[in-house]
């Protein structure tokens, strides 16, 4: 009855025109009788208007399985919906296209429940035969998904069985503690659509920018209207979407999403600021200053979410190196194995400075891989050694270094200590750190020199060629759960920088962290995981794999039309709500 | 009379220019690296004549300025008690032509990102970059003027061969060479062999286009009534080349050349983004001028443009010398006395 009278009221709305529609996006369809929507708990708004947004880089493809870098996944994120979601604020998983989810008593089960009446944004309808089409497709070696990895649990991949039209069980090797969050971001594809191009082996050609708009469907908000080369790409209403507001409207509220490629983060604020974008996704700190000072004169507000996933840390080479290829460095290297002279290095270093200098003081300092931004999983036990040089001082006496009479510091051999530290010179903050870092070194008497590289040559001496001494990078972002970070810590991790082809733990500690993170991988209850992975934090603290530094802050801003704003501190920061965001005052913000 | 002073004027400015470069570490107040972290993006000094209470003095003396609370880099004077600058102040680095107590600071220029002193880092920095850029400059035209003289002088195959590879110089994708020589230098470079590299590179790179305007040239100034006077004496071609056609490239050298130098200074600031250039702490206009290229740079503090404005009034001085030089040479060649 309740539904009737939602039918009814929507009928009234577009008939007397409430909501009138500036673009040819389509209405939003009608409710129909056994639709099980999921209910947003958020304001309830108006219908129209194109929210713009601008894309620092053109999104490389619309195929959510090969996906892999940002724009294209911010654009995929909008159109394709996953089976349960990561609510980006609170951090906690909540239904999706699963209704409801239930995990069996020995833990390597789950019987997910499918929403009924839900339909594809073509108006196809949507069934468990979706679901274990699109776990066939991750899983298929063959596609090369990044998501394979996640999906695979003891060295096995998760199997999807179908039970009925609406329920879907998924069978694991073992346990799995990060439990339901493994479905946030497994796009569900329209089997419909893509069966026989899978079949047909050209699955990875199915799904690109060049696809036409009426061949693509997805379960998200938005469906694709059109794309432009290097202008724009942009998004209409899914009129079939699953959820409504309190009141029983259908969403999502905006007409469109515009995505406009502005070519760098300088562009992207200078249209931010003249009004031709209504929202701005994560900017650099460097940027605050200039852009607060106009925030009352444009009508915009910029949103401080305090620090960030993101770990920006100072680490050494310490692979295996051939001894012939590269002996200046494996000369140095006794040094940077040496736990005294990284724990030296960590003491020296000013991180008040850096987040000062580099970050214009919006960001923490850290000593640990965990930040502050991560409020579930960081541990807060861990010590916070304030810059001390005389102590620093003291590790390296111990360590047998001493310093000649104008000061410089040498080695057991008496060889002065002397290295570089390579960055990417894109990255003015990263920059900023190793320079300010060589300046606290100088205070020990090290002669540290900074040589920015382009990015890919950074890349390719960390991974490829291990020709480098130090290097300042940064990671994380992604999820808050410590199994994103599984290939950096784990000593056959792909991203396991410091020695990146270790087949087996190189030291005793690290053979210690492998078994602590296999175990907090298959324990289900959070305290005890919790217990588990504070562990590992101090293990990685106390050993200095990386020397840690700072988490900047998510900065991010919208105009004051942008209703619902909600940004949260991981990715994506401000559109992972996009269904429910609605503009105040229609059509001032719209795409040419 | 006229020109002599405007010669002696400018000689003078460029003297001056030079001499503190040269010098910078005798007119530079700090050294080039030295961080003053609590004073990152600090405006520049106001200098004092007159105090609180009215009185003037003769020596100007500045306040220490603290950092205005809550606001990121913002800072005030605090003019409680004024530092006298001190002239020829001996340090523990050596004697500074301008000096104040340690509890202010003299940063002229205002400071950087990392509260560097930008006046001493403009000196120290041309040092490097000037010298780069005229080594560059100076090889690039060398090579242009004998590619373009001989190409434009003797034409035919000579010029084809020359022109065709002067073509493959502009149309070469550089960036990749300079990412292939980067890969096969050592990650650190000491700045003397960073100097070399760099006016190596640059000049490498930059002589196609003036070969390219002083072929034009030598093609015009060979046809010349008088220098086909001179064939009619029987002069040899080379003599031709050197006596009667090369003097009349010299205004479209001279004009390369100025508008050379500004250029590859800047194009060290690329090379630096390649990890080829001056890397940090060691200033080099060109890599100073790579952090006035961020929007918030530019929006927010003006005084970091100082070494574009140095590279400008610079580039200036060398233009007029240059010119007010090819005048008088111009004349003496008429046979046309100083007015």
């Amino acid at each position: 009855m309740r539904k009737l009278a939602i039918f009814s009221l929507l009928a009234f709305r577009a008939i007397s025109g409430i909501d009138s529609y500036a673009s040819s996006a389509p209405a939003p369809e009608r409710i129909q009788r056994g639709e099980e929507l999921q209910v947003s708990s958020a304001e309830v708004g108006r219908y129209g208007g194109t929210l713009v947004v601008g894309q620092r880089a053109e999104p490389k493809t619309l195929n959510p399985v090969t996906a892999t870098d940002g724009p294209s996944r911010e654009v995929i994120g909008r159109m394709m919906a996953d089976l349960v979601h990561i609510n980006r604020v609170t951090q906690q998983t909540e239904p999706a296209l699963a209704s409801s989810w239930k995990l069996s008593t020995d833990g390597r089960s789950f019987t997910v429940k499918l929403r009924q009446g839900v339909r594809f944004s073509d108006g196809y309808p949507f069934s468990a035969d979706d679901v274990v089409f699109s776990f066939r497709v991750y899983l298929d070696e063959k596609v090369h998904s990044p998501n394979r990895d996640l999906l695979t649990i003891g060295g096995k991949p998760i199997s999807a069985v179908k039970i009925d039209d609406h329920t879907v069980r998924f069978d694991m090797s073992q346990p799995y503690a990060a439990a339901e969050r493994i479905f946030d971001s497994v796009a569900i594809l329209p089997q419909h659509l893509l069966l026989k191009s899978y079949e047909q082996g050209s699955f990875a050609q199915a799904l690109t920018l060049n696809t036409a708009p009426d061949t693509i469907a997805g379960l998200g908000p938005f469906r694709l209207k059109q794309y432009l080369p290097g202008q724009r790409l942009v998004l209409e209403r899914n009129p079939f979407y699953w959820k409504a507001d309190r009141d029983g409207h259908r969403l999502p509220y905006l007409d469109e999403i515009a995505f406009l490629f502005v070519g760098n983060e300088d562009a992207q604020i200078l249209r931010f600021q003249s009004g031709e974008t209504s929202v701005i996704s994560r900017f650099s700190p460097d940027n605050y200053p200039a852009m607060a000072r106009e925030q009352q004169n444009r009508g915009y507000d910029l949103v401080d979410l305090g620090p960030s996933l993101e770990y920006n840390f100072l680490f050494f080479n310490l692979n295996e190196l051939p001894p012939d290829k590269f002996q200046q460095i494996s000369r140095e290297q006794p040094w940077f194995r040496d736990l005294r002279f990284r724990q030296a290095i960590s003491l020296a270093i000013d991180r008040r400075s850096i987040v000062k200098l580099a970050f214009g003081g919006r960001g923490v300092p850290i000593w640990g891989n965990v930040t502050p931004g991560n409020k579930l999983w960081i541990n807060r036990e861990l010590p916070h050694p304030e810059r001390s040089i005389p102590q620093a001082k003291d590790l390296l006496r111990s360590a047998g270094f001493s310093w000649d009479e104008k000061g410089k510091l040498l080695d057991l051999e008496r060889k002065p200590v002397e290295f570089t530290i390579i960055t990417s010179s894109s990255n003015a903050q990263r920059v900023k750190m190793a320079t300010l870092i060589a300046d606290d070194l100088a205070q020990l008497g090290m002669s540290v020199h900074v040589v920015p590289l382009e990015f890919r040559a950074v890349m390719d001496r960390v991974f490829q060629s291990n020709d480098y001494d130090a290097c300042v990078l940064g990671l994380g972002g992604g999820d808050a759960d410590p199994n994103g970070d599984m290939n950096v810590w784990m000593s056959n991790g792909s991203t396991h920088l410091w020695n990146m082809h270790e087949t087996k733990p190189a030291t005793p500690w690290e053979a210690e962290l492998d078994a602590l993170l296999n175990r907090q991988l298959v324990t289900l209850e959070y305290k005890k995981r919790k217990r588990i992975y504070d562990e590992a934090q101090a293990l990685i603290a106390n050993n200095l794999p990386f020397i840690f530094l700072a988490s900047p802050n998510v900065l991010v801003g919208a105009t004051k039309q942008v209703a619902n704003f909600r940004p949260a501190p991981l990715e994506p920061y401000v559109l992972w709500n996009a269904d429910e965001l609605y503009l105040r005052q229609q059509g001032v913000a719209t795409a040419k | 009379m006229l020109m002599h002073r405007k010669i002696f004027a400018i000689a003078m400015a460029f003297a001056a220019v030079h001499c503190g470069i040269l010098f910078a570490g005798f007119f530079a107040p700090y050294m080039p690296s030295a961080q003053h972290r609590e004073h990152a993006y600090a405006r520049p000094t106001k200098l004092h004549f007159v105090d609180a209470q009215g009185q003037v003095h003769i020596r100007p003396f500045v306040y220490p300025s603290v950092p205005v609370e809550g606001e990121g880099f913002q800072y005030r004077e605090d003019p409680s008690s004024g530092y006298p600058i001190r002239f020829l102040s001996r340090k523990s680095d050596g004697i500074h032509l301008l000096a104040v107590d340690s509890q202010a600071d003299l940063f002229l220029f205002g400071t950087d990102g990392y509260g560097r002193d930008i006046f001493s880092r403009l000196l120290f920095g041309g040092r490097i970059s000037l010298l780069a850029a005229m080594v560059a400059t100076l090889l690039s035209l060398l090579i242009g003027v004998a590619a373009g003289g001989i190409a434009g002088h003797f034409g035919g195959a000579v010029d084809a061969v020359i022109m065709r590879s002067s073509e493959l110089v502009l149309a070469l994708p550089w960036i990749y060479l300079l990412l292939a020589i980067r890969g096969s230098l050592p990650l650190h470079v000491e700045p003397t062999r960073t100097l070399i590299l760099l006016s190596a590179v640059i000049g490498a790179m930059g002589w196609a286009r003036p070969a390219r305007l002083i072929r034009g040239v030598v093609l015009s100034a060979r046809e010349r009534p008088f220098v086909s006077a001179a064939r009619g004496f029987g002069a040899s071609e080379w003599y031709l080349l050197r006596r009667h056609v090369l003097p009349q490239t010299l205004g479209v050298i001279t004009a390369q050349a100025v508008t050379l130098i500004p250029q590859f200074v800047a194009a060290e600031a690329t090379l630096s983004f390649l990890g080829l250039g001056i890397g940090e702490p060691v200033p080099s206009w060109g890599n100073m001028l790579s952090a006035f290229q961020q929007f918030q740079t530019v929006s927010s503090y003006w005084w970091m443009a100082a070494p574009l404005v140095a590279l400008v009034a610079v580039s200036l001085t060398y233009f007029v010398l240059a010119d007010a030089l090819h005048q008088a040479g111009a004349r003496i060649n008429s046979g046309q006395s100083y007015a």
